[in-house]
């Protein structure tokens, strides 16, 4: 599992690589919170999950997490190209009301 | 028939090795790559509930049982510890004991979802075993 990140255009990318299960759930947890708390000037977060290639619901209580504390700082976060069976798990979830799929 | 069993410690780092363990032994069976894709999420989520539910005090066992006839795949992910004290309420959606901890609570449902039937058993102190069955499709393209 690898996570990396970038700022274009005051939108935080999340590039979510690998298989996200319990083992890694407090090191994304952990990366994502530090980036979020140290960069300035996003209006947006999106997470691309192109590269993702495993996810069980392990990921979408991570996903809703960030989501709630985004919230709470009134930026909109986004999902973005996830493979076939990750999407059923998001689609599933019911995730999508509240982080769309861009 | 054809069977296995498998035996690990209740941690997180074994949940890849459990997913992927069940794929390549139902291999042979020519499974499609959704059907590959449900019950690797299914034993996914099975053994994540023993391993983050089952053993506040110690790394105590999973036992992963395995097996199939024709094309009817049967999963037992079993461990020995605190158990459920309410399954039917375990099996809501949404419901966590573990809110605090970010979980979504859709464990059971993913499970229900890409399974075509699941069967939990427990009692308190009597540790979880849950029986997933998935029959694979006859017609492949």
């Amino acid at each position: 599992m690898q996570i990396r990140y970038s700022l274009e255009n005051f939108s935080l990318y999340f590039y979510l690589q690998g298989e996200l299960d319990q083992h890694y759930a407090k090191g994304v947890k952990d990366y994502i919170d530090n980036i979020l708390e140290e960069t300035k000037g996003y209006k947006k977060v999106v997470f691309n999950l192109a590269d993702l290639s495993f996810m069980d619901s392990t990921g979408i209580g991570i996903l809703l997490g960030r989501y709630k504390k985004l919230k709470k700082l009134s930026v909109s976060s986004f999902l973005e190209a996830p493979k076939v069976n990750v999407e059923k798990v998001l689609e599933l979830s019911g995730i999508y009301e509240v982080m769309p799929k861009i | 028939m054809n069977k296995m069993l498998l035996k690990f410690s209740a941690i997180s780092q074994n949940e890849a090795f459990a997913r992927t363990s069940v794929a390549a032994f139902i291999l042979p069976l020519s499974p499609t790559l959704s059907e590959i894709n449900d019950i690797k999420t299914a034993v996914s989520e099975a053994v994540t509930n023993a391993v983050v539910h089952a053993y506040p005090n110690r790394i105590g066992d999973v036992e992963l049982s395995c097996w199939y006839d024709v094309d009817e795949v049967h999963i037992i992910v079993k461990d020995y510890g605190v158990g459920i004290d309410n399954v039917k309420l375990a099996l809501e959606p949404y419901f966590s004991t573990k809110k605090e901890e970010e979980r979504s609570g859709i464990g059971f449902t993913v499970m229900s979802t890409f399974m075509d039937a699941v069967k939990v058993d427990s009692n308190v102190n009597q540790g979880v075993r849950v029986h997933m069955t998935k029959c694979l499709s006859k017609n492949k393209e």
